[in-house]
């Protein structure tokens, strides 16, 4: 069984990005991603990313959420790396309001198995108060995947 | 109101499932039933057929073009990106739903569909679902709405076949010619000796027979469709027709579709693979399920109804000479129980044997307990639309022409889709009717015909005034039994998400 353990560790997490601009939060936190080994080429990667960014106008979500996300062979492991910002980054969301949660999320080209349904799943909770609410009242690597875990594998 | 929505975005993980679940969580809170088929790398399996086609509207939060789209043309449709559906579900499930609002009506289209897909052998009650007894509901009225459209064709066609052709003579006339005889082809007003009027009542009566002739095989039909899907419509229509074969009418039809979408449910949890799995739709479900539908229409529901049917007969004779209120109240009773099945046939087969031994009285008191129960179901529909579909509501007003012309059948598509609260009340309307006919001292020498044989019935006046307190009766007791229900789905603002 998938589990989100599979997808997030605290090592792709931070509580504290340092970044303030939607390029370089996506780079700061593809960093940690090739940290973990689940990205092998971190700029084709980015890029992927930001050409996404760019065809949708932005992945801000209002609500302080922002997903930017890629579906490339630069991603060796389904992943997501989710970073926490004190002043928020313009992520380009249609309320104006800049997303304090950002989520990478890293697929691999032609997998759509478990890892997938489980990433979907993770996106799908989002859209509820209750979990970004646990989020941004977590302070912790550790606590912040925990939350995740429960809310995606209730 | 029940909407599907497609959601898709290049990638398929974000955007599509977000919008998917804020456009859920949106509807429940709004008391809508929403369905959404996610078409991105996870994904969720293609909405089902009646799902779509119970839909009032679509929406599409999309970023990619929607695969198959030709599905939802029918629809009214909103169109949005994702994060619009993400950033304001509640807006757009409103945009929706008056997009469906100021849609024109369909023609046809099913009120209701199956639950959500997780089909157990009687369609499992999810978590998700309602109750076990609004999923049957459910159940009912897709075979219903699909129903509605030949009762109303074949019911309107054969009151003006007596409209054309009214009085003793005329409907006599219409309903014992032959229209179309094979090997010789249309038989015209000359080869039956007939006038032309007389000639076109028997064309329209033909082909209003016609339809009728489908109602039960496309209500059981249906119902096994919303339960199993593509793969039940074919056990279900063959149940259908072989419960008019065994004259079970409506009743026996309910039978047939349940056991037919039961049947392939169970056909579908029968593990297989490969080819064999590929064979399954191809071969085992049209093959088993039509062969066990059969043999349970044939052996099992068949000969007790044939049996209770002869009995039923046998027993009213013995009740000719009673006291003549109590015949009224038996004969209104039958008349109303399965409209145009085997206790109404019973019933309707013993006014015409009374004709011929010269008792007139009989044979008005079973015409105008057949009246009634359209009348009393339009009336009702009138007093209380909202507690009918838009369909039912179209439905109750081809029910009044109906009921007038004693075609009896127009109450059908109500009595299927809550036979619980609507039979008793129409049987109560009948048989007060029919007693009140007896006591009135009404009398019809023709088979058929209702209001236009009206020159022709004895005490007509009174007459009119006995189908007028039934139709009352009728009305006011089944708008009482439906609005004592606690859901009441049919109302969008209170229906449940399932």
């Amino acid at each position: 069984m998938t589990s989100i353990t599979d997808l997030i560790s605290p090592g792709l997490v931070t509580t504290d990005l340092a970044a303030t601009s939607a390029a370089a939060a996506i780079d700061e936190l593809a960093g940690l991603l090739e940290a973990d080994g689940r990205v092998n080429d971190r700029a084709r990667y980015v890029e992927a990313v930001l050409a996404r960014e760019q065809e949708t106008g932005g992945t801000g979500m209002g609500s302080g959420i922002a997903i930017p996300h890629a579906k490339t062979d630069a991603v060796t492991r389904a992943a997501v790396a989710f970073g926490k910002s004190t002043r928020g980054i313009d992520f380009g969301s249609e309320d104006g309001a800049a997303a304090d949660l950002v989520f990478l999320i890293a697929a691999p080209e032609g997998d759509d198995d478990l890892h997938v349904r489980v990433l979907s799943r993770l996106a799908r909770r989002l859209i509820h108060d209750s979990f970004r609410t646990a989020l941004r009242e977590a302070d912790s690597p550790e606590d912040l995947v925990g939350i995740m875990q429960r809310e995606v594998e209730l | 109101m029940k909407l599907v929505a497609v959601t898709s975005c290049p990638t398929g993980i974000a955007h599509s499932e977000m919008a998917a679940e804020a456009l859920e969580t949106a509807a429940r809170s709004k008391g809508h039933e929403l369905h959404v088929e996610v078409q991105g790398a996870a994904g969720s399996p293609p909405l089902e057929p009646s799902l779509i086609a119970a839909a009032e509207a679509v929406i599409f939060a999309v970023d990619a073009t929607v695969r198959d789209v030709e599905r939802f043309a029918h629809l009214p449709k909103v169109e949005v990106r994702t994060r619009a559906a993400i950033d304001r579900a509640g807006q757009i499930i409103d945009q929706a739903v008056a997009a469906a609002e100021q849609a024109p009506a369909r023609e046809g289209a099913p009120a209701a569909a199956s639950g959500d897909g997780d089909h157990d052998v009687f369609g499992a009650v999810t978590g998700r679902g309602g109750s076990r007894g609004e999923e049957v509901r459910r159940w009912l009225m897709t075979g219903v709405s699909y129903m509605i459209p030949f009762v109303v064709g074949g019911g309107i066609l054969i009151a003006l076949s007596f409209v054309v052709s009214p009085g003793e003579t005329g409907v006599v006339e219409v309903t014992e010619h032959q229209l179309f005889v094979a090997g010789e082809g249309v038989q015209w007003p000359g080869d039956l000796g007939v006038s032309f009027t007389t000639w076109l009542g028997v064309l329209l009566i033909t082909i209003g027979g016609t339809a009728f002739s489908m109602l039960v095989p496309i209500l059981a039909g249906f119902i096994a469709f919303a339960m199993a899907d593509r793969p039940g419509i074919a056990p279900g229509v063959v149940g259908g027709l072989i419960a008019v074969q065994v004259e079970a009418g409506f009743l026996g039809g309910l039978v047939a579709g349940l056991a037919a979408g039961a049947l392939v449910n169970l056909l579908k949890r029968v593990p297989a693979r490969g080819t064999i799995k590929r064979m399954m739709p191809i071969l085992v479900y049209p093959i088993v399920g039509t062969l066990a539908i059969g043999v349970l229409m044939f052996l099992i529901v068949g000969e007790p109804v044939a049996a209770a049917n002869a009995a039923l007969t046998d027993w009213l004779q013995g009740m000719s000479g009673t006291n003549q209120i109590v015949l009224g109240i038996i004969l209104g009773l039958m008349m109303a129980f399965d409209m145009g099945g085997p206790v109404n046939k019973v019933a309707y087969a013993f006014g015409i044997l009374a004709i011929s031994a010269g008792e007139f009285q009989i044979m008005a008191a079973v015409m105008a307990a057949g009246m009634t129960p359209p009348l009393g179901m339009a009336l009702s529909t009138v007093l209380r639309p909202r507690l009918y579909t838009t369909e039912e509501r179209e439905a109750g007003e081809a029910a009044w022409v109906m009921g007038a012309s004693f075609i009896t059948e127009g109450a059908i598509p109500f009595a299927a889709a809550d036979p619980i609260r609507v039979i008793p009340s129409l049987m109560a309307g009948s048989a007060v009717t029919a007693a009140l006919s007896f006591t009135f001292n009404a009398t019809l020498r023709a088979p058929h015909g209702g209001v236009w044989v009206i020159g022709i019935i004895g005490n007509w006046a009174l007459y009119l005034v006995a189908i007028a307190i039934g139709t009352i009766l009728t009305a006011v007791l089944v708008t009482t039994f439906k609005s004592m229900r606690k859901d009441e789905p049919t109302t969008p603002e209170v229906s449940a998400h399932a």
